[in-house]
């Protein structure tokens, strides 16, 4: 297995199992409430209708000239990653808030209780537009990467088995928890997703505009490597910039007086 | 035209999300490598350098703003 083809896969499972972990707290909001038959349903259909995009949309894909692929779906896949690593580090220095799976949960529960029950042809079509809504608007992102991802690597089905590995793993500790996993560590998956994606996006987009990259396949290590070095010099950097902003509007607080 | 509009708001905020300078940035970066490119220039450092250029403004100006 090359370096590329290690770094898709690993890229796939983390993304599609961060969605998958903020698409199951829904789901067992909705199925501990009003019951689990329609959101199961619904997040079945959901990922069915994620399944039937990739089908689609990848063969088509393949049709592109390579270098044009690799330049748009590059340029994409880079603007895209720097939103996921933007947000990271923003979430780990402390100037956005960190993801709360339990306390969404806990909201989602008490949005299902306060809505009205209307069964209609055997749904709850609440619980199962919900379901479907969460599971497929998470999934719409993996669909993405992993499109984006398996095109440009021409191996869709490396891809999808990262993303489907990362699915069945979230369902099953679902499952047998039967609570939302407020101990993954979401930021961090999502930060080592928006590096890679950056990574890619930047080696890829590129190369299709004819740049020999020096090392080939092995610059990509070299990129993630870079793009992790600085990223992490910003966390600190912004924590710093974070704390002193506290001191400076909240001084008791922070004094302890 | 309603639903075309959200469609493809929902389409911009997918794939550009809260800052689009960075989409801007990053789309005159490959011009810049594209013409290097083509007058025989291997520019293949200028990405890395532009993007860790790009993400620092954008960073910037959200810890600028924030209170």
């Amino acid at each position: 297995m090359t370096t590329s083809a290690i770094i898709l896969v690993l890229a796939t499972f983390l993304a599609s199992a961060v969605e998958a972990v903020e698409a199951l707290t829904v789901v067992l909001a909705m199925g501990v409430t009003r019951g689990w038959r329609s959101p199961l349903i619904g997040a079945a259909a959901a990922t069915l209708a994620l399944a039937v995009i990739i089908a689609l949309f990848g063969p088509a894909l393949m049709l592109i000239p390579i270098n044009v692929l690799r330049v748009v779906v590059g340029t994409l896949l880079l603007i895209f990653g720097l939103q996921w690593l933007r947000k990271a580090i923003l979430r780990a220095s402390g100037f956005k808030a960190q993801r709360n799976e339990a306390a969404l949960y806990e909201a989602e529960i008490e949005e299902a209780r306060a809505a009205e029950k209307t069964i209609r042809a055997g749904m709850d079509w609440y619980a199962f537009t919900l379901s479907f809504k969460g599971v497929f608007l998470e999934g719409l992102e993996v669909a993405f990467i992993v499109l984006t991802f398996g095109t440009n690597q021409g191996n869709i089905p490396l891809a999808a088995l990262g993303a489907g590995l990362a699915l069945a793993l979230v369902a099953i500790i679902g499952a047998l928890v039967h609570r939302p996993l407020s101990n993954v560590p979401e930021n961090t998956m999502k930060f080592a997703v928006g590096l890679m994606l950056s990574t890619f996006g930047i080696f890829w987009s590129i190369e299709g505009l004819g740049i020999e990259w020096p090392g080939e396949d092995l610059a990509i290590l070299g990129i993630l490597g870079f793009l992790a070095l600085v990223s992490f010099g910003f966390v600190a950097l912004l924590r710093r910039m974070h704390q002193q902003q506290v001191r400076m509007t909240h001084p008791a607080t922070v004094t302890g007086e | 035209m309603h639903y075309l509009k959200s469609f493809l708001l929902f389409w911009y905020d997918f794939v550009v999300g809260d800052d689009w300078m960075i989409a801007v940035g990053v789309v005159a970066a490959l011009i810049i490598v594209a013409l290097l490119v083509q007058q025989g220039i291997q520019a293949w450092w200028l990405m890395p350098l532009a993007v860790i250029a790009m993400l620092a403004a954008s960073l910037w100006r959200v810890a600028r703003t924030a209170h």
